[in-house]
């Protein structure tokens, strides 16, 4: 048996292959203004059983026949999680352009989830607007953040206000490892107030692009839930999900 | 049991009683204008907390006005705050604009302080001078006999007011007509709505919304009520014969909280492209009114019957607003419920805190999955609000 899982997200598309015990292919690209065509190019040349898709683009890709079966994001983190840590009840997701936190049942079932709404304010955008405020990538502002020795809190959590916010902290020669900080602790502070809402399980897995960045990884653990299970790549745990869904079809002789 | 599948099978087979309704999307207004013409006096108003039967007793026409489409709010927001909701916004972007009909041709309008939002934007309204906006003085704690004794005089204020201004009288006769009338109105429109206790059900929700959007608007009330009538007597004798929107495994969703109707339906809407029914909507236009009937046996004043019927309405403004909740959770039960989704457009706060004992009812006391969505007109978040509601519908199958 041979399933896929492929994740179109706002900002990149990852595909997981599976082949029932373990994961045999994992690619990530960015998605840029042609999803479908990058879809394509990463499936080309392979026949999958079955092929689930999830993320943004989800209906978009499987009207074009490119998957088998669609699944939301929701949906697709909680199976992954469930797959890579087994104990997993509560899922924190913060990717491109949304931030999700799911509540799982014992067998990796949706209880509940909390999004953010339209605003991209604590999700993966928002550290790139402020990264590059301070004139650094997306992957040195986390390290960056940890070496401030104190943090300079950012009052807006609105990506344009804060980025002017950052912009005239710098201009007042505020130290731009104190800001990082501040921008981070902004982030993971609004981030609880969500999780609190759907509830924290000391099984906590944090995913999606944003688990690679060091410090909210510290944050977290300090703020939310001591022990943080990182899978070893966050950006492909919906992908994997989406396979094994595409694989617990097949178990379910659901071809629909 | 029949589904359509296709978009030709589906005009086949799509009831002749409901294709009836297409056409007052068309007429609404041209009816209007000639009732308007022949010198009928038009009432318009915005919520259901007007008496209507007082504007039916003086002879006039009751009619809705509009308040559901994205296009005219910004024009509203030269005056009003962009953190308004955008019920209010275009109700009155719309009016200020000319671009709808019912208020265009209305007499007077009428208002209730029912949130703080609309009640200051009657002002404003008022203000540029378009019409006679009258605006009358609910009280929001419904339980109290003080309550009821200042909506009695509110009633009555209103009676007297239309007497003067129009030179007519209001006898208790024409307004105990006008109480059968409004009864008959609600019964019908139950009768329709219970259609959908029926597993699988039989109306869609895009159906109903379009139904009551467009009644809303329709001058001859006693045709209003025909054609509901209509469809209830079509779709049951086809219900009878195997006739169903979706199947028994169809996920039922009760949709409550804020109004929606043609421009606004988008959740509606997304419910169903994702393959589940709104079955029944606890809303201003939905089931919220129409078990509220006067017993037309009662002796008493038909102003003290009507000021206790409207102020039964389970309308978020009142404190505490415990009906509601005892009527969601009858209807849970009536129409099979598997979810309950809450609506909540943007800044209506008192449907958005209220959603805090919505929520606590559906999840804790009725142990079913709930989804609280806040958004407005636009739709810049329909990929956002599709995903949550696909993620919602992907709970029930737990």
């Amino acid at each position: 048996m041979l399933v896929s899982g492929l994740d179109v997200g706002s900002r990149t598309i990852a595909l997981v292959e599976w082949d029932g015990v373990q994961v045999v292919r994992e690619e990530v690209v960015f998605t840029g203004t042609s999803p479908l065509e990058n879809s394509q190019k990463l499936t080309r040349g392979r026949h999958y059983d079955r092929m689930i898709a999830t993320g943004y683009g989800r209906h978009f890709i499987t009207e074009h026949s490119l998957a088998d079966g669609v699944i939301t994001e929701i949906k697709a983190y909680a199976l992954g999680a469930k797959q890579l840590f087994p104990d997993a009840h509560t899922v924190l997701d913060i990717g491109g352009q949304d931030s999700k936190v799911i509540l799982m049942s014992g067998n990796g079932n949706v209880i509940k989830f909390e999004m953010n709404d339209r605003c991209a304010a604590g999700t993966g955008r928002f550290l790139e607007n402020m990264a590059s405020a301070l004139g650094l990538s997306v992957a040195e502002l986390g390290v960056h953040a940890l070496r401030a020795e104190k943090s300079i809190p950012l009052s807006s959590m609105c990506t344009v206000f804060a980025e002017s916010e950052v912009v005239s902290l710098i201009g007042q020669g505020a130290d731009s490892h104190c800001v990082a900080l501040g921008i981070h602790e902004a982030i993971v502070n609004r981030i609880n107030a969500v999780v609190q809402r759907v509830g924290i399980n000391p099984s906590f897995v944090f995913a999606g692009g944003v688990a690679y960045n060091p410090c909210m990884r510290k944050l977290l653990a300090e703020k939310l839930c001591p022990e943080i299970n990182v899978p070893s790549d966050p950006q492909t745990v919906g992908a994997l999900g989406a396979a094994i869904q595409a694989q617990n079809d097949l178990q379910k002789g659901q071809a629909s | 049991m029949i589904n359509p599948s296709t978009l030709e099978e589906y005009t086949q087979l799509r009831p002749t009683s409901l294709e009836a309704f297409e056409m007052l999307r068309r007429d609404n207004a041209s009816i209007l204008l000639r009732e308007k013409e022949k010198g009928k006096r038009i009432i318009g108003a915005y919520c259901t907390y007007f008496p209507r039967e007082l504007a039916q007793a003086m002879g006039a026409i009751y009619v809705g006005l509009c308040g559901t489409i994205d296009a005219p709010i910004a024009a509203a927001e030269k005056d009003l705050p962009r953190n308004l909701c955008p019920l209010i916004k275009s109700s009155y972007g719309l009016a200020i604009t000319d671009r709808c009909p019912y208020f265009v041709m209305a007499d007077m309008i009428i208002g209730e302080t029912t949130c703080d939002g609309k009640k200051k934007m009657f002002e404003l309204l008022s203000e540029k001078g378009l019409k006679n906006i009258y605006v009358m003085h609910l009280p929001q704690v419904p339980d109290e006999p003080s309550s009821l004794a200042l909506w009695i005089s509110e009633l009555r204020r209103l009676r007297t007011y239309l007497e003067s201004t129009f030179g007519v009288t209001i006898t208790d006769e024409s307004l105990r007509e006008a109480i059968h009338l409004t009864n008959e109105e609600a019964r019908a429109r139950q009768a329709m709505f219970d259609l959908n206790k029926r597993k699988p059900a039989v109306l869609s929700g895009m159906d109903m919304v379009n139904i009551t959007f467009l009644t809303g608007f329709q001058a001859d009330r006693q045709e209003s009520i025909r054609m509901v009538d209509a469809v209830t007597a079509e779709l049951t004798e086809k219900a009878n014969n195997g006739y169903a929107v979706g199947t028994l495994l169809t996920k039922r969703i009760l949709l409550t909280g804020t109004p929606v109707g043609i421009g606004n339906e988008k959740v509606v809407k997304l419910v169903e492209e994702a393959g589940a029914l709104i079955v029944a909507k606890e809303t201003c236009g939905g089931y919220k009114t129409v078990g509220l009937r006067i017993d037309e046996n009662d002796p008493r004043d038909p102003i003290v019957l009507l000021a206790e019927k409207y102020l039964k309405i389970p309308c978020s403004v009142m404190s505490p607003n415990g009906d509601r909740l005892g009527l969601l959770e009858r209807m849970v039960k009536d129409f099979q419920v598997d979810g309950v989704i809450d609506l909540t457009w943007q800044a209506c706060h008192t449907y958005n805190v209220e959603s805090y004992a919505v929520a606590k009812l559906v999840e804790e006391k009725l142990r079913l999955p709930f989804l609280h969505l806040e958004t407005d007109y636009s739709q810049s978040d329909t990929e956002t609000l599709r995903v949550r509601i696909e993620a919602f519908l992907e709970t029930i199958n737990n």
